[in-house]
């Protein structure tokens, strides 16, 4: 429960700190809140040779306002995000969603970039980034790129970013439309065994977690919602053409019928929310 | 003087616990302490052909790497002792030589001058281990072609016990219900797991600083494997961080620590990693129960039947606590003519079982109690009603069960009562009834549970002297982790000897200064302890009224304790105080009227046959039909401990074991694949709920003392996990009854009530 021995090195700006990561790209790890890294290293599942702490980055802690878009830094912890007036008048999804990660602890160490770059898909926050329509910027070697979300999540744990990128921004459309956030979990601290984000705007974005290998988007509802299907006609599809993970807590087969339950709870919900 | 018997004193205790300034095993420092990391195998079953530490060996800061060969350790033996001529007795080894039994078994011991160090060396041990096939599950493991953990016992059963079987207990019976009942298998989860600090002090004394229950046990051992007299050996537990009875008995850890500092003449110390003690601390309940509860038409009980089989783990160590407890409680709180009943306790390769909060009792009342609500179902008869008409009543005691508990006193039907009005239980029903004519997609489940439980079994030391200052020094043989010992005895002393409760000390857990003792486990600690402090404080009351008598040159018998003063009876003037008399007790004239032993007195408090606290629970859920999920909504406990000393305590005890009760019934189960890996490794998966997961607690009492004791006291330690899981785990089946759902298993997670709905085809659930 310790990890393998390894270098700490503390970057005082973004600049240093992709400059330190360019030097060894796959030894080196960024660490930011910890949550999702070390405990993966402590159980010697993941030993990077140089941990490169870009926790107190305050340059990249900020919520604010970017003409039709939220602008999250990425170091931003999730109580902040929580709190933030700006994400709870433009981006309520996100919002409620950062106050629904893991318990206080989690949510005063945490980082909405640590969450999301670590691509797991029983993380809530990468689901409401993608209900959203949102995207990420990265910064290399090479300078910036944007990416939008539904680009960026690859595989289990595996993003878009190369290793020499790190995640600066999270960007938001402003939303005014109906929201909703399903997680169901057996204790309040728990992954969601399955979660869903709904966003209701005109056109609609559905976004699950844990019902696959990464934070996904539910294609068939979200095209069934488009061709003007019911809520519950919708949901019905929610598991269609995904393979969902099975453990001690759920079967896929389980994991495939909350998917169907919960997304039309969310889209009921999103839509009474919109009014 | 006002008696503080029932008065909700604040616990004494709490002050360094609180402010986090307590010292638990880990945070002792010893200069130059050594660390140990124990090598554990990844392999359920096979042989052990080698062991290589040679590069760990070469490792920065390893001061050595010892096998069991190595060490030649004595193993620890079987609790609760083997009847006489039974069988050979099994020793769990500390530190296997020749076999493993189950994934997480220590193979080696790595020392270093640093924990991290200690850690690195120990991933480059590697042992040698051939593989044979495991067996996992307990009625696997009866099977005729099994792998055998032992070859020298010729099966995996390692205690067996037959009641009946002359006549067929069901004969006569209208109604027969059957069921087979799994009670998982749970970790104990201690905020602080298991830790030794072992050294040799100054005069060569070996001290072994542990987190245990039982200090006198680990004393025990410690001397046997190192030939060492008592009086070289010292065990002390600082502040504990619980232990729900898997830190009674003796560890393998705790006797291998001991020996590395006794061999490297150097502190040695190690302390369990959270993903180490969810294999190497015992593991509790585990039994798969067939029964079958036979009645007449009119819900009268005629018999039951029943296997009960008990999972021991990979060494039978200290699993026949549950074993022959449940089998002990088997009878419950009701009048069952005729009992047929086979109790088996069986090995597999998986992690040694022992006694966790209940021991025995909540597998016991957990069969009896869904058996019972089965057969309310078939009878069609409100569950109340059907345990109304079946237990034992105020006159049946003393009552001897046909296993033969021994129960002392008890009104079961008051406790009943009493549920039923706190919890409002013909209002709930209504409410039930309504959400089914509604077709509600949120359903209402309630659960009753009525138990009894067995408490305060054996013996424990308690003395008491008062100081020459007049301050009272109490030493007792129980070792707190948590209870409030400590409040529990001032209180009891406070009344006795008419003193403040800041003039008490309590001296507890050092085999130093405590002469002897049994430790805490098995809610014994305020009875046992309690009385004994009582009767040694009575005796030291007397001896006093000898020397006041003396010193105020009156007779003995004219000579009373009032408002904390000894005075000649009508002669209030004439007065000594406590201290008055300790002066006198130093002086010659003291000495010739009490000898050397001044005003000092012990006593062992011995109560064979136990206590047997009962009471009844209600659990109300709400299931979500569409997703299986289970909110409980309340918990309602009337439990009936005896008197109540301290309404605080009593209170925090039952908390604790709602809690616990809960976690079975909901949350929490131990299991593991096929091979023998835990599928739970770590609290992520274990999933052991927390205080957002539970309602607040209703918690009502009746009190029925027992004679067996001077203060009428029971135990309440564990009576929250007796009744709280079948009360819930019958809450939730209520809920399913209208779609004929009869059974799930424990815990009940979502996933098994949904796959439950669907099989009967409710909508929402099925596809």
């Amino acid at each position: 429960m310790i990890p393998a021995p390894f270098e700490y090195r503390r970057a005082g700006s973004v600049d240093e700190a992709v400059a330190l990561l360019a030097e060894d790209p796959d030894e080196r790890k960024l660490l930011a809140g910890g949550h999702s890294l070390l405990p993966l290293m402590k159980l010697r599942l993941a030993t990077p040779t140089v941990l490169v702490d870009v926790g107190r980055l305050a340059e990249l802690s900020y919520v604010r306002e970017d003409g039709d878009h939220v602008a999250i830094g990425a170091l931003t912890r999730h109580c902040d995000l929580e709190a933030a007036p700006v994400a709870r008048e433009h981006a309520p999804l996100l919002s409620h969603v950062a106050g629904q990660v893991g318990d206080p602890q989690v949510r005063h160490r945490g980082t909405i970039g640590g969450s999301v770059a670590h691509g797991d898909p029983a993380s809530d926050l990468p689901a409401a980034v993608l209900a959203l329509g949102g995207s990420f910027v990265v910064q290399g070697p090479q300078g910036h790129r944007e990416l939008a979300a539904e680009d960026f999540f690859q595989g289990f744990l595996e993003t878009a970013m190369a290793p020499d990128e790190m995640l600066t921004e999270i960007r938001v459309p402003k939303s005014g439309g109906g929201w909703a956030f399903q997680k169901f979990n057996r204790r309040a601290q728990d992954w969601a065994i399955v979660g869903v984000a709904a966003s209701v705007n005109g056109s609609s974005r559905v976004a699950l977690v844990n019902m696959g290998p990464t934070p996904l988007r539910a294609r068939a509802v979200e095209a069934a919602l488009a061709a003007g299907a019911s809520a519950e006609e919708a949901a019905s599809r929610a598991a269609e053409g995904l393979e969902p993970p099975a453990d001690v807590q759920a079967s896929a087969e389980y994991r495939a019928h909350l998917a169907r339950v919960l997304v039309r709870r969310a889209l009921e919900e999103a839509t009474a929310r919109r009014g | 003087m006002q008696t503080l018997f029932g008065f909700p004193v604040a616990r004494l205790e709490d002050d360094p616990l609180l402010r986090g300034v307590a010292k638990y095993v880990a945070d002792l420092e010893r200069p130059g302490t050594t660390h140990v990391v124990f090598v554990r195998s990844h392999i359920a079953h096979g042989r052990l052909a080698g062991i290589d530490v040679s590069e760990a060996l070469e490792m920065p800061g390893v001061v050595g790497v010892f096998t069991g060969a190595d060490l030649g350790l004595p193993g620890i033996g079987e609790f609760p002792p083997l009847p006489p001529g039974s069988r050979a007795e099994i020793f769990r080894p500390c530190l296997t030589t020749d076999r493993v039994r189950h994934v997480g078994e220590a193979v080696a011991a790595v020392v270093a001058e640093t924990y991290a160090q200690a850690v690195d060396a120990a991933e480059l041990v590697v042992a040698d281990i051939e593989d044979e096939p495991a067996v996992v599950d307990p009625l696997a493991a009866l099977e005729p072609d099994a792998p055998v953990l032992f070859p020298e016992l010729g099966s995996n059963v390692v205690r067996e016990a037959h009641l009946g079987g002359d006549a067929d207990p069901l004969a006569g019976a209208d109604v027969v219900v059957r069921g087979r009942f799994v009670n998982q298998r749970l970790a104990a989860v201690p905020l602080e797991p298991n830790g030794t600090l072992a050294y040799p002090d100054e005069d060569g004394r070996l001290v072994c600083w542990v987190s245990s229950q039982s200090p006198f046990q680990v004393l025990g051992a410690v001397c046997r494997a190192l030939g060492r007299d008592r009086d070289r050996v010292r065990v002390v537990v600082p502040a504990v961080g619980g232990g729900f009875g898997a830190k009674g008995g003796v560890y393998p850890e705790q006797v291998i620590v001991a020996a590395l500092a006794d061999r490297l003449g150097r502190p040695v110390r190690h302390i369990e990693t959270r993903s180490e003690n969810l294999l190497a601390m015992s593991q509790g309940r585990g039994a798969v129960q067939d029964v079958e509860l036979g009645a007449r038409r009119d819900g009268t009980l005629v018999g039951m039947r029943a296997r009960m089989v008990t999972e021991f783990g990979a060494y039978p160590w200290r699993g026949a606590i549950a074993f022959a407890t449940s089998r002990l409680m088997a009878n419950g709180v009701y009048r069952i003519p005729n009992m047929e009943l086979t109790a088996l306790g069986v090995v597999t390769n998986t992690p040694p079982v022992g006694p966790y909060r209940g021991a025995g009792r909540p597998e016991a009342a957990a069969m009896l109690e869904r058996a019972m609500d089965l057969l309310a179902g078939e009878l069609e008869m409100d569950p109340v009603e059907l345990r109304r008409r079946n237990l034992l009543r105020p006159e049946d005691f003393p009552y001897v069960t046909p296993t033969g508990a021994s129960y002392d006193s008890g009104d079961y039907l008051g406790a009943l009562e009493e549920l039923v009005k706190e919890a409002g239980y013909d209002g709930l029903r209504a409410e039930q009834a309504a959400r089914r004519a509604a077709g509600d997609r949120v359903q209402l489940g309630i659960g009753v549970s009525t138990f009894v439980e067995v408490s305060g079994t054996g013996s424990e030391y308690g003395s008491v002297r008062i100081a020459p200052d007049g301050h009272v020094v109490c030493v007792t043989g129980a070792s707190p982790h948590g209870q409030g010992h400590v409040t529990t005895f001032s209180q009891v002393l406070a009344d006795a000897l008419q003193v403040p409760l800041d003039r008490i000390e309590v001296v507890h857990s050092d085999t130093a200064v405590v002469p002897r003792g049994t430790g805490t486990f098995g809610s014994r600690s305020g009875q046992l302890g309690g009385s004994a402090a009582l009767v040694a404080g009575q005796a030291v009351v007397e001896r006093a009224r000898q020397l006041a008598a003396d010193a105020l040159e009156a007779a003995e018998e004219d000579v009373v304790l009032a408002e904390g003063q000894f005075a000649v009876a009508g002669v209030p003037s004439r007065s000594l105080s406590w201290a008055d008399v300790a002066r006198h007790a130093e002086t010659d004239a003291g000495r010739t009227v009490l000898g050397d032993d001044g005003l000092f007195a012990e006593e062992d408090f011995d109560q064979a046959d136990g206590t047997y606290p009962f009471g009844a629970h209600l659990a109300v859920v709400e299931v979500d039909t569409e997703t299986g999920r289970v909110e409980l909504r309340r918990i309602v406990a009337v439990d009936d401990c005896g008197r109540i000393l301290n309404p605080i305590i009593v209170a925090g005890q039952v908390h604790g074991g709602l809690l616990q009760g809960i976690a079975q019934a909901l949350f929490e189960e131990v299991s593991f694949d096929e091979l023998g890996n835990p599928r739970a490794p770590t609290l992520i998966e274990y999933g052991a709920p927390t205080a957002a997961e539970v309602p607040s607690y209703e918690l009502g009492h009746t009190v029925t003392p027992t004679p067996r004791n001077p203060l009428g006291m029971k135990g309440v330690g564990e009576a929250g996990t007796v009744g709280a899981t079948p009360a819930i785990q019958n809450a939730v089946l209520d809920a399913l009854a209208p779609y004929g759902v009869t059974h799930v298993d424990l815990p009940l997670g979502p996933m098994k009530v949904w796959q439950a709905l669907r099989d009967a085809g409710v909508p929402g659930a099925a596809p």
